[in-house]
């Protein structure tokens, strides 16, 4: 069988070298916080690094035309799939509560809630 | 004699014929646990007593009954732990039983213990488990693959008769090629959801991984078929997987991607490929190349939509309502950071930030939409390949089973493990993976045959008939190092 | 300067189900904490929601009684931030495929507060665009505990129905109009109970204020989770003269999202609350899109009720009711279903409707636990009210014993010697005999002393025991005493 040129595989060490593509900067302090992630100044200096390299990277999807695509569910002859409305088995409070880190009175303790 | 080494096949014969009683059968797996797991590692978790007690009430009439199944962590079992190798979820005990365990329990088989996996489905070396590395059961200097690599090496190592797996991206098949046993990763829809931790939804699959495409027929039978309880589980009646087993693939056509052979693939991977496809010829199929143009993009596509989806599903893993919640924080948004913060590995919270923030104001547009359409894409090459072929197959891996540490901090190139088995996934597509040689130094090496949406039992015949013209599967593992 | 405020309104309402929208437990306001959940609510790892059939049905039919477009297609989206109360720190909702587009609503008079229906605003019968009517999942119930908080699931996961209008209203009574007037129609539809006592409608507003005559809108500020229409009305005056004057002395208004207390009557800032608003929307992986088309859209319309302001009108032309009475009976559809029931069995439907809105109420109130008089009962009542057999008092007798032990009317009247004496010949002896025991009344009345008569009616009503017909009575007294 007749080998192609290396279509898929990411010029590792080109694209992390940043070759033709701009590094997409991202403020990972902004996301972090989103996600609720408490990162150390090295984590976000690493996370940012390699994820402006992947960012970088999926940019090729920009090549591909996506005019007129389909997407699932969308298709002709699709059935909904919804839920008669009865009440099925429910857990106990005990079961609820056992995972807890913290409980009290029935109710799930958490840190307070400012309003 | 240890029954350890068994198929699910052989016991049951022997389990209705009363040759063994499911408690030896437990007492030999156990014994074999104990044995060898100290070097392998494949366990997270095991309950002997509750494994024995349940092996001493086992109803062998039933399909699987009496037969020791092991199960990855990332499966709810009710009472037992389901960590997904995370430290979030230390304490965590699921109050509920995954569909896939309501029908294993249904069908007789015995929970034996669940296995290390990468934390949260999140890798392909299972070295991202903060419960410890496994081992593989081949050359323990090296990796058995991901995220289901404590399942494969369970079965690799014969510490368990059979195993759940889980498949997002080639989590079932990839550890499965790595470790020299049976991986099936169903079509999506397949097999209910319900109860398996989510890691990209609409990636998500449950397997079996077996030491022999029967045995992954049988397990999947068991499994698979409608569920009310998740929205994406086909209502379609799951046919007789096995029906199929021991026909003939003498005027099958099947496709051998163009995009998949190209430099860059391990040359002892592409050897046995070679001879693989001669080795089917042989049997009578007809092997035609096939295009699918879009393979380049379909690492790309991958880590958008399974990041984006997996920062929304892991959002839930806050310390709560379960889990581990940081101590001693002031306030709410601390105890969010530091317990989220100190509960995810690394590679977990890499894929949280790039899914994060492909979500994130403004961005939506070009990576996860995008993402999604050219999804639809690497789709409609798979269905027009499909016009002129049954089935495709590949290599599982590019390369076989790679040394412990080489890639844990270069994430592209441990993403690159994945490369054959994504694009069955963003397809919606089923593929098994079974052995197909070792390298020189032994390891062994993966065939996967892909098949359309629905044609497990078109996948299972050619392995089938692959694997029982050949005898890889029948070379057990050294347990040493390589 | 004259401002004026520009208002729009996020209503969410409670829908009336069994169950919860995306998993099997029941949907039941004040059971103990925590003891309605499962996997699916509490967001365990592994649990997948399945779309419950009769929520999305309740919406479409809300967008069909308010005239929204339904969408063929819709879908769950994830709406993503952090919160306590919400067990998968993302709820799931509707982004840019709700279920319903657009509608309206109008505003009728008496939907406006007492006070303020008889201004002009009030009589303009404005109507309110709809945005879109959308399906989401409601969060639990958080409790402020001296040093954290605790949490009660049991409403995390329920169905509630968001319906966002645009920015058409502009003052507080028009938000209390639009707000009646949903909950009417929402009764109406029986999609919702709309009890603000459990918290089922709550509103979010948007209020800006600009000078009357430009187009430019001001900053606008969100104040949210208000719980009860009047509460409404009172925020939102508050926020508008507060706007209005910080605007016309010379400040500017800041973008905020504010809480109401309601106790204080101010608006207070809101401390947390997600930064930049940064939600992340995506289509749920796990829940399949919506086709309306067929059995919901048919389901919905077989469903749709007679909407309040067609039914005012018709009542209003068919029985000749005031435009108050058909309001009242209106505005609470299984009164005016009994209405018209009874209306079946009476020739006189407009005293029918006054013993229904005076006397049957009144009785009904007194005692809730009263047994259900059959329809037609009650215009036999009506009739023979109408018809002279029974005078007004005696009607209110054989309805409290009706209310008791619902029996034809006839017979209680009977049993009862209720029977009004109409008969002239009889009541004429009765006012003969009354006029000669009244000499002195008799003589002021011809003296010119109209009122002299009510003594003589009143002898009358005494000796018949109060079952002479008054009417009847003043007539042939006032002719008897004409006589020469
Ligand atoms: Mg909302
Ligand atoms: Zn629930």
């Amino acid at each position: 069988m007749e080998k192609s040129a290396f279509p898929f595989l990411p010029e590792t060490d080109a694209f992390r070298y940043g070759y033709s593509v701009p590094t997409v900067a991202i403020d990972v302090a902004y996301v972090a916080g989103l996600a609720r992630l408490r990162l150390s100044p090295e984590e976000i200096e690493t996370f940012g690094n390699q994820l402006e390299q992947v960012l970088a990277y999926v940019k090729k999807l920009e090549e591909v035309d996506v005019q007129d695509v389909v997407l699932v569910g969308e298709e002709k002859g699709f059935q909904n799939r919804l839920r008669p409305d009865r009440a099925l088995p429910e857990l106990s409070t005990n079961e609820a509560l056992e995972n807890a880190p913290q409980r009290g009175s029935g109710l799930f303790l958490v840190p307070r809630i400012l309003e | 004699m240890s029954f350890a080494f068994s198929t699910i096949q052989e016991l049951r014969k022997q389990l209705l014929a009363k040759e063994v009683h499911p408690k030896e059968l437990v007492e030999s797996l156990l014994d074999r646990i104990s044995s060898v797991d100290s070097r392998i590692k494949a366990y997270n978790y095991l309950h002997p007593e509750r494994a024995l007690e349940a092996a001493e009430k086992a109803d062998v009439s039933l399909p699987l009954g009496g037969v020791p199944i092991a199960v990855k962590d990332l499966i709810s079992v009710r009472g037992e732990p389901c960590t997904c190798s995370s430290r979030l979820l230390e304490g965590y005990i699921a109050p509920y039983d995954a569909t896939v365990i309501e029908r294993l329990r249904g069908a007789g088989a015995i929970l034996l213990g669940r296995t290390n996996m990468d934390e949260f489905a999140m890798g392909s070396s299972t070295e991202n488990s903060a419960w410890g590395v496994t081992r593989n059961p081949w050359d323990l200097s090296r990796v058995p693959g991901g995220s289901s690599g404590g399942s494969a090496a369970a079965v690799a190592a014969h510490e368990a008769i059979a195993a759940l797996g889980s498949d997002t991206g080639g989590s079932i098949r990839q550890p499965a090629a790595f470790c020299g046993c049976v991986g099936l990763k169903p079509t999506y829809g397949r097999v209910s959801r319900y109860g398996l931790t989510a890691f990209a939804s609409s990636l998500d699959q449950i397997g079996p991984l077996t030491k022999t495409v029967a045995d992954a027929a049988l397990l999947l039978e068991i499994i698979a078929g409608e569920d009310s309880r998740d929205n994406t589980c086909e209502p379609e009646p799951a046919p007789s997987f096995s029906a199929k087993l021991g026909e003939e693939i003498r005027g099958m056509t099947l496709g051998v991607p163009k995009e998949y052979f190209v430099s860059g693939i391990d040359p002892e991977v592409e050897a046995a490929m070679q001879k693989a496809i001669a080795h089917l010829e042989g049997l009578g199929a007809t092997l035609r190349e096939i295009s699918l143009p879009h393979t380049s993009y379909s690492i790309a596509t991958y880590y958008l939509v399974a990041t984006a989806e997996a920062s929304a599903n892991l959002a839930r893993f806050d310390g709560m309502r379960y889990g581990r919640r940081a101590p001693g924080c002031d306030d709410l948004l601390e105890t969010y950071g530091r317990t989220r913060d100190e509960g995810f590995g690394r590679e977990v919270k890499r894929r949280i930030l790039l899914g994060t923030y492909s979500l994130s104001s403004g961005y939506y547009d070009a990576y996860y939409l995008r993402a999604q359409k050219v999804r639809m894409r690497i789709r409609e090459d798979f269905l027009t390949a499909f016009r002129d072929c049954q089935a495709i197959v590949t290599p599982t891996s590019p390369m076989p089973a790679f040394r412990l540490g080489e890639r844990t901090e270069d994430p592209l190139q441990m993403y690159l493990a994945d490369i054959f088995t994504i694009a069955v996934n963003l397809a919606g597509l089923c593929a098994i993976s079974v052995p197909c040689g070792f390298t020189q130094s032994g390891l062994p090496i993966g065939l996967q045959i892909i098949g359309p949406m629905w044609k497990e039992e078109t996948v299972l015949q050619v392995g089938y008939a692959y694997e029982q013209s050949t005898n890889w599967h029948t070379r057990r593992p050294s347990l040493g190092q390589g | 300067m004259t401002y004026e405020a520009v208002i729009g309104l996020e209503v969410h309402v409670q829908l009336k189900t069994e169950t919860k929208l995306f998993c099997g437990c029941r949907n039941e306001f004040g059971a103990e904490p925590n003891s309605h959940v499962c996997p699916v609510c509490l967001g365990l790892p592994g649990a997948l929601p399945v779309p419950n059939e009769e929520a999305v049905i309740k919406t479409i039919l809300t967008g069909l009684m308010m005239g929204s477009s339904i969408r063929a297609r819709a879908k769950f989206d994830r709406k993503n931030y952090f919160y306590p109360d919400m067990p998968k720190n993302y709820q799931i909702s509707q982004y840019d495929q709700p279920l319903c587009l657009e509608g309206g609503v109008n505003l009728p008079v008496l939907a406006f507060p007492k006070d303020a229906q008889k201004e002009e605003q009030a009589l303009a019968g404005k109507r309110v665009r709809l945005v879109r009517i959308h399906l989401e999942e409601d969060v639990g119930k958080s409790f402020h505990l001296e040093n954290c908080s605790g949490i009660d699931f049991n409403r995390a996961g329920t169905p509630l129905m968001e319906i966002v209008t645009e920015a058409d209203l502009t003052t507080p009574e028009e938000a209390f109009a639009l707000l009646t007037t949903i909950r009417e129609i929402l009764r109406y539809g029986k999609v919702s109970d709309v009890d603000m006592e459990k918290g089922q409608l709550r509103c979010d507003v948007n209020i800006s204020v600009r000078p009357v005559g430009t187009e430019a809108f001001g900053t606008k500020r969100e104040i949210k989770n208000l719980n009860s229409i009047s509460a409404v009305r009172r925020a939102l005056k508050h926020e508008i003269q507060t706007q209005i004057h910080l605007v016309s002395s010379g400040g500017t208004v800041v973008q905020q999202t504010l809480r109401w207390d309601d106790a204080r009557g101010e608006t207070i800032p809101m401390r947390t609350k997600e930064q930049a608003h940064d939600y992340r929307y995506f289509p749920d992986p796990d829940l399949l899109p919506i086709r309306t088309e067929g059995r919901l859209r048919t389901e919905a319309e077989r469903r749709m009720p007679e909407l309040p302001e067609t039914k005012k009108g018709r009542l209003c032309q068919t029985y000749g009711l005031s435009e108050y009475q058909a309001s009242v009976l209106a505005s609470d559809p299984p009164l005016a279903e009994y209405f018209e029931e009874a209306a079946r069995s009476t020739r006189h439907p407009l005293p029918l409707a006054n013993l229904v809105l005076n006397d049957y109420l009144a009785l009904r109130q007194e005692d809730p636990g009263q047994v259900p008089v059959p329809a037609e009962y009650l215009g036999e009542l009506a009739d023979l009210q109408s018809e002279g057999t029974l005078n007004s008092r005696q009607t209110r007798e054989v309805l409290a014993i009706l209310i008791q032990t619902p029996r034809p009317p006839k017979e209680i009247a009977k049993e009862r010697g209720l029977t009004q004496i109409s008969d002239s010949q009889v009541l004429e002896a009765f006012c003969r005999e009354a006029i000669s025991a009244n000499p002195k009344s008799v003589a002021d009345f011809k003296g010119g002393k109209s009122a002299a008569i009510n003594a003589l009616k009143g002898f009358v009503m005494k000796k018949t025991r109060g079952q002479a017909n008054p009417q009847r009575i003043h007539e042939l007294l006032e002719s008897l005493l004409r006589e020469p």
